[in-house]
C-alpha cells in the first residue's frame, strides 16, 4: 500500500474512526508524565511526547494479571479447581508507540512465545493488537537505540509507521494489519505523493543519538570471563536494589505468581517481580544463590547484555530507550556498564 | 490455546509419612480427568508443579516412574507455607498438578551403559523414579550394571524403606544403602557418609554414567570421589534445585547464564555446569 | 561555596586513604545525566580524585553503612549525620569504623521543580557556580537562582550542619527557624472523606518498586514486612489497599528515626510526595515526646524506649 498523508486537522477524525472499530491506546498526559491509556475520547491523545515514563509493556504484560479464579467454599464441588479468568482480547490499536518499544516487544516474544510453550495471554494480546508507531524526531540525550540494533525510525514490530512531517503525519503500512487500519482511516487521509522527506528526517534523528557501547563486542566475550570481571565491584556499589529500572524497562519481564484469597474465593495472579529484589531467588530451604547485591546487579546486566544474546543468537535484551538511566535514583548508567563489559580497559566517559 | 499455567485437578489418593521426623510425606495423586493423565505423560527425572488453590505452587520431582500407571507420586519436604498446608491434607482432598516439566535424565545416552546412582537424604525422589523405570522388565535389558548408593543421616530418615529392602534382595541391581550413623543393632546395611561409601564400593566408571542428587555438601565431597574413579565431567549428571514459579521457562526466576533451570534443566552434566555461573 | 567542598573532600579522602586511616571513602562521583550524581566508593588515591560535591548530592549516603565491615570515611550533611547517629544507636555500625567528613549544607537542587519551570523541555547540561545554575537545552539556555529551587526538605531544613563528625569541611552555615509542618496541618484539617481522597490520589501512581524504602537509611530490615510470607501481611499487587498499607506502615516504622533527608521522594520514579506521610509521623513524635531523630547522640528514638512518663493520650 502506498504511503499516505493525514493532515493535522484530520488527525483527530482518523483517531475517532479507529476508536469506532478498536479499543485505542495512546499516550495520555498524567501530571508531569505520559502513559499509554485506553482513550475515552479523542482529545486525550497526546502525541507530542518524548516517551512514556513506564514502558507500554503493561499493555501486554500487566503489572498484576488475574490468571485464574477459584472457589474455596466447602460445599462447592469445584472448590480448589482453577478456572481461567475472563479476558478481553478484542482487537485493539496502540497508537503512537515508539520504535524502541515496538522492538522491545519482539525481543520479549522470544521469551513468551516459544516453540514448546506459549503464554496464552501474551500471545493473544500480541495477535489482536495493531501497532501504529510514531517515529522519533527528537531523541532524548539518554536514548541510545541506534547502538542496540534499532533506531528512531525502525519499523521492527510495527504495523504502521507514522512520521510527523510538520503539517501532519505521513503513514506507511508495514503489514496486513497496518494496511487494514490505514484503510479504515482512508476518509481522513490522502495519498502522500512522492517526495516525503522521510530519509532526511531519519538521518537527522539518528545523528542526534550518541553512541553507547557495542553489544557485538559483549557477545564475542566469554561468558564466565565477563561474569568474573572485577569491574562488577565498582558497578554495584551505588545500587539500591530497588527495582525501579526493571519496572520501567520494556524488556524486563520477570514475574511472580501469587494466590490471593478473600473469604471463600480466590485468584491466582501474576505480578511484576524483579531480579533486583533480595528475595527473588530465595529457596524454601533458606539458601539464596544471589544473596549479595553484587550478584544481583551482575545478573541484571549479564542477562540483558550477554545471556540473552547467547541464548537466542540475537542482539541484546535492550533497546536503548534510556528509561532506566532516567529512573535510577543513584544514576547507575547502563551505557557505562555496557561499555565496561564491551571493553574493560576503556575508561572514557559518556 | 492450551494454558500451561492451568493445573490439572487431582485427588489425593493416599498420604504416607516417609521419615521418622515426619517432615517427608509421599502423596499419591490421581487425575480427576482421565485425559489429563495422558497429557501428563512424563519421563524419569522430570518434575511437576503441585498447586494448592489459595496458597500457591511448589516444584517437586516426580517420584513415581512412568511405568507405574493410574497415579503419580510426589515426596514432599515440609519447609514453608504451601508444603506445611499440603502435609496436613488428607486422602480425598483436591489439589492441582502442572507439568511434566524439565528435561529429565538423558535416557537415550544412558541406554547401553552402566548406571551409577548416588543419592542423599530427600533428594532421592527422582532417583526412585529412575530406578523403578530401569528395573521394569520392559527396560532392564537396555542398561548394564546398576549401582545405587543412597544414604541418610539415620535409618528413620531414609525414603521408601520397604522398596529399598526389596531392591537390596534383587540380583539385577547393586544397592548400597547407608546411614551416617546409627545405634540400631539390627541395622543390616552400611554405616558411613555417602562419599565414603561410594569410594569403598568403587563402582566402575567404564562405560558408565553417574547420576548424583543430594544436599550440596554431599555433592561437594562425592564429586572428587567420582572423578578419582574415572568419571569425566560429561558423564556425571546432576539435578539442580532452584526457586521456581512458572516452571516453564517464562518468569525468569530460575535463570542461570543462558539456561532456565526449569526448562533447559534441571538435569545438567557437570561439564555443562562448569560453563555456567555458579549461582545455584 | 559548594565547589570548594569538592577540593576539601578530595584532599581529606586522599589523606585518609594514604595514611591508611580508612579502607575506603564513601562519597559521590559525577553523574552521567544532569542533576544526578552517583554514590561512589573510593578505595585508592586515584579514585579519590573522582569525588565531587555539588547541589546534586542529595541521596543519604548513610544508606550504605548498615552491616558494613571495615573502616570507612563518609561525607555527611546534617540529615546524613543524624541518620548515622540513628545507625550507631541501633548497632548497625560501630563508631570506631567511621570517619565522618561533615559538610555544612546549603541545600540540594530540586530537578523536578526546574523541569516544571522549563515546561518539560529537555535539559542537556547544567553548570553550577556557587548558588547560580546555568541550564542548557538543545535550543535554549536559562539561569536559575539555586536557592529558589531547593528540594522541599532542604527548604524547611533546621539541621543543615552535621551533628556528628570527625572533620568539618567548612564553616557552619546559619540554621533557620521555620515551621516545618504547615502543609501537614493543612492536611490534618481536612474532613475524613477528603483526606482519604487526597491520600488515594497521592499514592495512585505507585508502582511498588520500593525505591523509596531502599533509598532510606532507616529501612534496613533483612526481610521487610512487605516481603514476609509466613504469614503474608501485604499483597504484592498495586491494589490501592495494599499500596496504602505499605506507605502508611513504612512511615510508622521510620517514625522517630527519619531525618527528612528526602532520599525517598527523590528516588521515587513517579514522583510521589511520600514525605507527607513521614513528616506527619515526625510531627507526632516531636509533639508527643519532644524528640528529633539523631540530634542527640545517646538519645534513643521514642518508639524504641520506654519512660514511665511517656504521654498516653489514647488512654482514658
Amino acid at each position: 500500500m502506498p504511503d499516505i498523508r493525514i493532515s493535522k486537522e484530520n488527525f483527530p477524525g482518523a483517531i475517532k474512526q479507529l476508536m469506532d472499530r478498536y479499543r485505542v491506546f495512546a499516550p495520555v498526559k498524567k501530571g508531569r508524565f505520559h502513559e499509554f491509556a485506553l482513550l475515552q475520547n479523542v482529545e486525550q491523545a497526546d502525541l507530542g511526547f518524548s516517551n512514556t515514563l513506564l514502558s507500554p509493556k503493561g499493555l501486554f504484560h500487566p503489572q498484576a494479571e488475574r490468571m485464574f479464579e477459584y472457589s474455596l467454599a466447602r460445599e462447592d464441588p469445584n472448590a480448589g479447581i482453577l478456572k481461567e479468568a475472563q479476558k478481553d482480547f478484542s482487537p485493539r490499536v496502540i497508537l503512537g508507540i515508539r520504535p524502541c518499544d515496538a522492538k522491545a516487544f519482539e525481543l520479549d516474544d522470544a521469551n513468551f512465545n516459544t516453540e514448546s510453550i506459549k503464554d496464552p495471554w501474551w500471545v493473544q494480546r500480541r495477535e489482536t493488537t495493531t501497532m501504529i508507531g510514531l517515529a522519533c524526531e527528537s531523541p532524548c540525550s539518554t536514548c541510545f537505540c541506534t547502538s542496540m540494533g534499532t533506531g528512531p525510525f525502525d519499523t521492527a514490530g510495527l504495523d504502521v509507521l507514522l512520521v510527523n512531517i510538520g503539517e501532519g503525519y505521513a503513514a506507511r503500512a508495514l503489514t496486513e494489519k497496518g494496511t487494514k487500519v490505514l484503510e479504515i482511516t482512508s476518509g481522513c487521509s490522502s495519498p502522500a505523493g512522492d517526495h516525503l522527506p522521510l530519509a532526511e528526517r531519519q538521518q537527522a534523528a539518528e545523528q542526534r543519538i550518541g553512541t553507547a557501547f557495542d553489544p557485538a563486542a559483549i557477545a564475542k566475550k566469554e561468558m564466565l570471563e565477563l561474569y568474573n570481571s572485577p569491574a562488577w565491584e565498582e558497578v554495584q556499589f551505588a545500587c539500591l536494589n530497588c527495582g525501579a529500572c526493571t519496572f520501567v524497562c520494556p524488556t524486563c519481564w520477570c514475574f511472580d505468581i501469587q494466590d490471593e484469597v478473600c473469604a471463600d474465593k480466590g485468584d491466582r495472579l501474576r505480578l511484576w517481580d524483579s531480579c533486583m529484589f533480595p528475595l527473588f531467588t530465595l529457596h524454601g530451604s533458606g539458601h539464596n544463590p544471589r544473596s549479595n547485591k553484587i550478584q544481583r546487579v551482575r545478573q541484571r546486566f549479564m542477562h540483558k547484555l550477554k545471556y540473552y544474546q547467547d541464548k537466542y543468537n540475537s542482539g541484546p535484551a535492550c533497546v536503548g530507550c534510556g528509561r532506566c538511566v532516567q529512573a535510577c535514583p543513584v544514576n547507575i548508567d547502563i551505557r557505562q556498564v555496557g561499555q565496561k563489559m564491551a571493553s574493560p580497559d576503556c575508561s572514557c566517559s559518556i | 490455546m492450551d494454558n500451561p499455567y492451568l493445573p490439572y485437578p487431582v485427588r489425593i489418593d493416599s498420604v504416607i509419612t516417609e521419615t521418622e521426623d515426619r517432615n517427608l510425606k509421599t502423596f499419591t495423586l490421581v487425575f480427576i480427568n482421565a485425559e489429563d493423565e495422558r497429557k501428563f505423560e512424563y519421563i524419569a527425572g522430570q518434575f511437576g508443579m503441585l498447586s494448592i488453590a489459595g496458597l500457591g505452587e511448589i516444584p517437586i520431582g516426580i517420584a513415581s516412574s512412568p511405568t507405574e500407571k493410574g497415579f503419580v507420586k510426589f515426596t514432599v519436604n515440609k519447609v514453608g507455607k504451601v508444603t506445611t498446608y499440603l502435609h496436613n491434607m488428607e486422602a480425598g482432598e483436591i489439589m492441582g498438578v502442572r507439568g511434566p516439566m524439565g528435561n529429565s535424565y538423558p535416557w537415550d545416552l544412558l541406554r547401553g551403559s552402566n548406571v551409577v546412582i548416588i543419592g542423599g537424604g530427600f533428594a532421592f525422589t527422582t532417583l526412585r523414579s529412575s530406578i523403578v523405570y530401569m528395573i521394569d522388565p520392559k527396560n532392564r535389558s537396555k542398561f548394564g550394571n546398576i549401582d545405587v548408593v543412597y544414604g541418610a543421616r539415620s535409618p528413620g530418615l531414609l525414603l521408601y524403606k520397604d522398596e529399598l529392602a526389596e531392591w537390596e534382595k534383587r540380583s539385577d541391581i547393586n544397592m548400597h544403602i547407608t546411614v551416617d550413623g546409627t545405634n540400631d543393632p539390627n541395622w543390616k546395611y552400611n554405616v558411613g557418609f555417602v562419599p565414603t561409601v561410594t569410594k569403598q564400593k568403587a563402582p566402575s566408571a567404564e562405560n558408565a554414567y553417574a547420576i548424583i542428587c543430594g544436599p550440596p555438601i554431599m555433592i561437594k565431597f562425592t564429586l572428587p570421589v567420582l572423578t578419582e574413579l574415572g568419571f569425566p565431567p560429561e558423564r556425571i549428571i546432576s539435578s539442580l534445585e532452584m526457586r521456581m514459579k512458572c516452571g516453564i521457562g517464562i518468569c525468569g526466576r530460575c535463570n542461570i547464564g543462558t539456561e532456565y533451570v526449569c526448562k533447559d534443566g534441571p538435569v545438567f552434566t557437570l561439564e555443562q555446569l562448569a560453563g555456567l555461573p555458579a549461582e545455584y | 561555596m559548594q565547589q570548594s567542598y569538592t577540593e576539601s573532600i578530595r584532599e581529606a579522602a586522599k589523606r585518609l586513604l594514604s595514611e591508611k586511616r580508612v579502607e575506603a571513602v564513601i562519597g559521590f562521583r559525577k553523574g552521567t545525566i544532569p542533576f544526578m550524581n552517583e554514590p561512589f566508593l573510593a578505595r585508592t588515591v586515584e579514585q579519590a580524585d573522582l569525588l565531587i560535591w555539588d547541589g546534586n548530592c542529595a541521596m543519604n549516603l548513610a544508606n550504605y553503612l548498615p552491616k558494613r565491615t571495615g573502616s570507612v570515611a563518609i561525607t555527611a550533611k546534617g540529615c546524613d549525620s543524624r541518620s548515622i547517629v540513628i545507625h550507631l544507636l541501633e548497632n548497625q555500625i560501630k563508631r570506631e569504623q567511621l570517619y565522618i567528613l561533615g559538610i555544612p549544607c546549603r541545600g540540594m537542587t530540586d530537578k523536578r521543580k526546574i523541569a516544571d519551570n522549563l515546561n518539560g523541555r529537555e535539559i542537556i547540561e547544567v553548570e553550577e557556580t556557587g548558588e547560580k545554575l546555568r541550564v542548557l537545552g538543545r535550543d535554549f539556555e536559562q539561569s536559575f537562582e539555586r536557592t529558589e529551587f531547593l528540594e522541599e526538605n532542604c527548604a524547611v531544613c533546621t539541621h543543615k550542619n552535621p551533628v556528628l563528625c570527625d572533620e568539618l569541611l567548612g564553616e557552619p552555615v546559619e540554621e533557620q527557624q521555620i515551621d516545618r509542618y504547615e502543609e501537614i496541618r493543612k492536611i490534618e484539617a481536612l474532613p475524613p472523606e477528603q483526606k482519604r481522597l487526597f491520600f488515594d490520589e497521592l499514592i495512585q501512581p505507585c508502582i511498588r518498586c520500593y525505591a523509596c524504602r531502599n533509598a532510606c537509611p532507616a529501612c534496613y530490615c533483612p526481610t521487610c514486612f512487605v516481603d514476609e510470607s509466613k504469614p503474608q501481611w501485604v499483597g504484592k499487587t498495586t491494589d490501592p489497599t495494599d499500596t496504602r498499607t505499605f506507605h502508611f506502615l513504612r512511615a510508622f516504622h521510620v517514625a522517630g528515626r527519619c531525618t527528612d533527608c528526602g532520599s525517598c521522594e527523590r528516588a521515587c520514579p513517579v514522583g510521589i510526595r511520600v514525605r507527607l506521610f513521614t513528616r506527619k509521623l515526625e510531627k507526632e513524635v516531636k509533639e508527643l515526646y519532644g524528640y528529633e531523630a539523631g540530634v542527640v547522640q545517646d538519645e534513643r528514638p521514642p518508639l524504641d524506649a520506654f519512660r514511665p512518663d511517656d504521654p498516653e493520650p489514647f488512654l482514658g
